[in-house]
């Protein structure tokens, strides 16, 4: 009776380097991060969804693209549209490019290029925290002008979503910050690239859901 | 050794990066103009052509870029399509349930209850 | 290269005791037997639940219980059934049987795993400290908005029932990013998609419902948690916001849930009956496509639990029609089962029992079931007694009894020992019994008129009899639960002297001793169909030999790691804190010292060496 005598199958892809052989010939983890941006389209679409279930029905102001009565100081006052465009736009096209300087940190690091890696590396991280900054610095700008979190529908669902993406944004500036340490240490080499490879597409994936985010928060009126 | 997992034949180079990039730019800006037409602030000659189709246009300019970055700096136009099915798979479903939402509140609206 | 891994250097692998490489274990077989009894004794939990409010409706204008505690008493019997019974049960079969039925000597994400049953740990102990305080959620299973908002749910109770289910939330995803990646990644070489069995498949699609559906009921929870604690009004009409919303958000995540509570014991049902008629599974193909049809079109039809709520006739019909569908693949589904036992050499022992009653059982749900997806016979019967006939014939009936049949089947395999014959089947005839008296007249008592979630009833409205009836089945119930008990723990006080395959199964695991060694096969067998163990019989002319217990030296297996729990706890800390809001002035504190241990623990574990040495 013929029987294939072969090493059992299939080890954990826990190592810092993924050399045991999988079913797909894709890397175990790499497998698991779209598995897990997959999950995570679920979840910004509920919060979408909400946004644009509610949206045009806050009973007060303020509103992202019109003028509104406002409760401020106790009584109603006319307030003026919230949103400042130029700001987000700028932080929008900050984020996109984000994505392009990690792509190219990622291909320094494939090839062992360690200064296009690090270099472009520690140019998405400062994008990310440019990024972050522009969202926390909107965030109190609303909050000065009086719109609290739980103002009006609007400023619930705006700041439950945005507020969201923004922690996955921050959550990815920590993962790549940490990365950029090991990366100035040498530690990232072609074979370990692949971790390099996952943060990179959750990153990607966190740009992905505000090139959605954007215009059906701030452009649609 | 992931590398070689996938076909390399047709590897993108920082030069491609740069152009995916180039038009990322040019689609975002396309979506500012678009909306800033569609109130009037390109002046009054473009608002009531741009304004009836503002949100067809911008699903039309954000569905580019997310194709764009998804093919191209995920890397899913060179990697298995099984990961292009892990992305799409949850979209349907995410569309669908959106759409849904929007549609069962609407309703009220369109029949006058409520 | 043809050495086999037995030739290398003398390590010997011995598999640890003592409570420390429990809690730092990162072996599946170990973690699924953590998640079997700890969900066992949650599940008894909810039966004493259930069986203090039969004892509550036994008599008209009864004071067992206050109204109170009956709102607190059913809403944590549901709670505690489905997210603390039957979908950590499936996870002990899911942690266990797995990589065994692929081929494969691990999950793809050991520490993972841990993390999630740490975390189901913590949450379920979490949630079920709210009755110390005498603040157990009281809202309903499925919190529906504005009862669960402020004003008419001020204390604690509904925050540590939103923060509970974020907790198990967790665990659950966590560990469905992990099978479903070890299924697709980890299988042994032979073992094609359509080669695996039937478990595997639906447990594939278990995972896959989890991670689509999970995130919805998250997003649902956050907003009701702000709405209570953070001022918005996500669900309250004087801000703007529609309790409606509620229903929707949580009906799409709660109807895949139900998939993914049934899906499990379809698997198991899937794999006992084959074995127990000695035949193979009929029409294996259609039972993949419709499984998979099932959960597709699951996320289609939660508006049918909503059919009271006046979306309009539009939104009625939609979902009706998609509800009425989904019966077709289910119908499938019955009919393979009773294909697979027409004509085969049918052997009359415990688990065939169960997985017999379980598709009698589940026939009659489904017809309930049916019968609710008619817009207008569900306005008679939601919020009655018939609604709870019919999903206790799916999920007592169906899931559980399909998760007893996987108990006595695998029973040997994960410990060692047979669990005994004749107790066995008393424990069934009790239970079948118990069960059918307990539920089948609810479907009276609820044309009847007789409503759900009542604390007790007035006498002279015709519902004295059945209810009476009811409670004896239900403590015949709980008593069959005994007997089971008693079979679990006689048996585990014998010795291990079961073979590797007592049933003469198809399918890998039997091919390997029982309890298996730590690291599954020494060799991983061929597989060239979906009924690899069949083969290996049919060419070693009928008979297998016993396969001897070897060293494993030269296996490399992830060493135990402390980090899972530690992240764990983390994770306990931050959604936990948010119970202080009202409670501690600047609660935000302990959020703080859970997320530095979160951070801490995940640290440490992306930064720990997984495996003892390392050889590239």
């Amino acid at each position: 009776m013929s029987h294939a005598i072969s090493a059992p199958h299939g080890v954990a892809g826990g190592s810092q380097h993924d050399a045991h052989p999988t079913t797909t010939g894709i890397p175990s983890r790499k497998v698991a991060l779209w598995t897990l941006i997959g999950s995570e389209c679920l979840f910004f679409a509920s919060l979408i969804s909400t946004y644009l279930v509610y949206k045009g029905k806050s009973l007060v102001g303020p509103l992202p693209h019109t003028e509104s009565q406002c409760m401020l100081h106790g009584h109603l006052q006319t307030c003026e549209k919230i949103f400042e465009i130029p700001l987000v736009t700028t932080g929008t096209a900050v984020l996109l490019f984000s994505s392009f300087f990690i792509v190219l940190a990622l291909y320094g690091a494939q090839r062992g290029n360690r200064k296009m890696l690090v270099g472009w590396l520690g140019m998405t991280v400062l994008a990310g925290m440019f990024f972050v900054g522009m969202q926390v610095y909107e965030f109190q700008h609303f909050y000065h002008k009086g719109m609290g979190y739980g103002t009006n529908l609007f400023s619930s669902t705006f700041f439950t979503l945005t507020g969201f993406h923004g922690s996955h944004v921050t959550v990815g500036v920590i993962w790549l910050a940490t990365l950029l340490v090991l990366a100035i240490r040498g530690k990232i080499t072609p074979e370990r690239a692949l971790n390099l490879e996952i943060a990179a597409l959750y990153w990607h994936f966190v740009d992905v859901v505000w090139i959605v985010i954007f215009p059906t928060v701030y452009l649609m009126r | 050794m992931d590398a070689h997992a996938h076909d390399t034949h047709a590897h993108p180079t920082p030069g491609l990066y740069f152009k995916v990039a180039v038009v990322l730019f040019v689609l975002t800006a396309l979506e500012v103009l678009a909306f800033e037409a569609g109130r009037g602030g390109l002046g009054p000659g473009l608002r009531p052509v741009i304004e009836p189709i503002v949100v067809e246009l911008l699903v039309v300019l954000s569905a580019a870029k997310f194709v764009l970055v998804a093919m191209f700096y995920m890397h899913l136009k060179q990697d298995p399509r099984l990961l292009a099915n892990l992305f799409v798979m949850p979209l349907l479903i995410a569309a669908v349930v959106i759409a849904a939402l929007i549609v069962l509140f609407q309703y009220w609206r369109l029949v006058g209850a409520k | 290269m043809a050495t086999s891994v037995l030739d290398h250097a003398p390590a010997v692998h011995v598999e640890k005791t003592g409570i420390w490489s429990w809690i730092t274990t990162v072996d599946h077989k170990r973690i699924g037997i953590l998640y079997g009894t700890t969900a066992f004794l949650f599940f008894l939990m909810g039966g004493v639940e259930a069986l203090i409010m039969r004892l509550q409706l036994m008599r008209p204008d009864n004071t067992l219980v206050s109204a109170e505690a009956f709102n607190s008493l059913f809403t944590m019997h549901g709670t505690t059934m489905i997210f603390l019974g039957v979908m950590p049960l499936s996870a002990m079969f899911f942690n266990f049987f797995i990589p065994l039925h692929i081929g494969a000597q691990d999950v793809a994400f050991p520490r993972l795993n841990a993390f999630s049953y740490w975390v189901f740990l913590l949450g379920g102990l979490f949630i079920n400290f709210s009755f110390l305080l005498n603040a157990a959620p009281n809202a309903g299973w499925f919190g529906y908005a504005n009862l669960t908002e402020n004003t008419y749910s001020p204390g604690l109770n509904t925050d540590f029932w939103v923060l509970g289910l974020q907790i198990l939330g967790i665990a659950s995803m966590a560990a469905a990013v992990n099978f479903f990646v070890t299924i697709v990644n980890l299988r042994a070489p032979g073992m094609k998609m359509l080669r695996m069995p039937m478990f595997v498949w639906m447990s594939f699609i278990t995972q896959i419902l989890l991670l689509l559906a999970f995130p919805v009921i998250t997003v649902a929870l956050v907003f009701l948690m702000m709405d209570r604690h953070f001022g918005s009004h996500f669900f309250l009409p004087e801000g703007g916001g529609d309790p409606v919303l509620w229903q929707h958000l949580f009906w799409i995540f709660g109807h895949p849930e139900v998939y993914i509570l049934i899906l499990p014991a379809f698997g198991i049902v899937s794999e006992v009956l084959p074995v127990f008629s000695r035949k193979p599974l009929f029409g294996y193909t259609a039972m993949v496509f419709s499984g998979a049809f099932i959960a597709f079109l699951g996320f289609g039809v939660w508006s049918h639990h909503m059919f009271a709520t006046g979306m309009g006739p539009f939104a009625d019909s939609f979902f009706a029609i998609s509800t009425m569908l989904i019966a077709v693949p289910t119908g499938v589904k019955i009919f393979n089962w009773i294909g697979t036992l027409w004509g085969g050499s049918l052997q009359f022992k415990t688990p065939l029992y169960f997985a017999i009653g379980m598709v009698a059982m589940f026939i009659i749900g489904g017809l309930s079931g049916v019968m609710h997806a008619s817009p207008p016979a569900d306005l008679q019967q939601t919020d009655t007694y018939f609604v709870v006939a019919h999903f206790h014939y799916v999920l007592f009936g169906g899931a559980i009894f399909g998760l007893t049949a996987g108990a006595y089947y695998w029973f040997p395999k994960m410990f060692g020992r047979l669990l005994n014959e004749g107790l066995g089947k008393l424990h069934f005839w009790l239970m079948f019994i118990g069960f059918n008296v307990t539920f089948f007249p609810m479907h009276f008592l609820g044309l009847n008129g007789m409503p759900r979630r009542v604390y007790t009833y007035p006498a002279g409205l015709n519902f004295e009899f059945w209810n009476r009836i009811q409670t004896w089945g239900s403590l015949l119930l709980g008593f069959s639960f005994l007997i089971f008990i008693y079979n679990l723990l006689k048996t585990l006080r014998g010795p291990q002297n079961a073979p590797a395959d007592p049933w003469r199964g198809a399918t890998l695991e039997w091919l390997i001793p029982s309890p298996p060694q730590e690291f599954n096969f020494a060799e991983v067998p061929p597989v060239n169909s979906s009924t690899p163990a069949w083969d290996l019989r049919r060419a070693n002319g009928g008979q297998l030999p016993e396969p001897r217990r070897v060293s494993g030296a030269g296996i490399h297996l992830p060493r135990p790691s402390i980090w899972p729990l530690v992240t764990a706890v983390g994770v306990l800390g931050v959604i936990g804190s948010l119970l202080f809001t009202h409670a501690i002035h600047r609660w935000y504190f302990i959020t703080l010292t859970g997320a530095a241990i979160l951070f801490f623990g995940v640290y440490r574990w992306a930064f720990e060496q997984p495996f003892p040495e390392h050889h590239s």
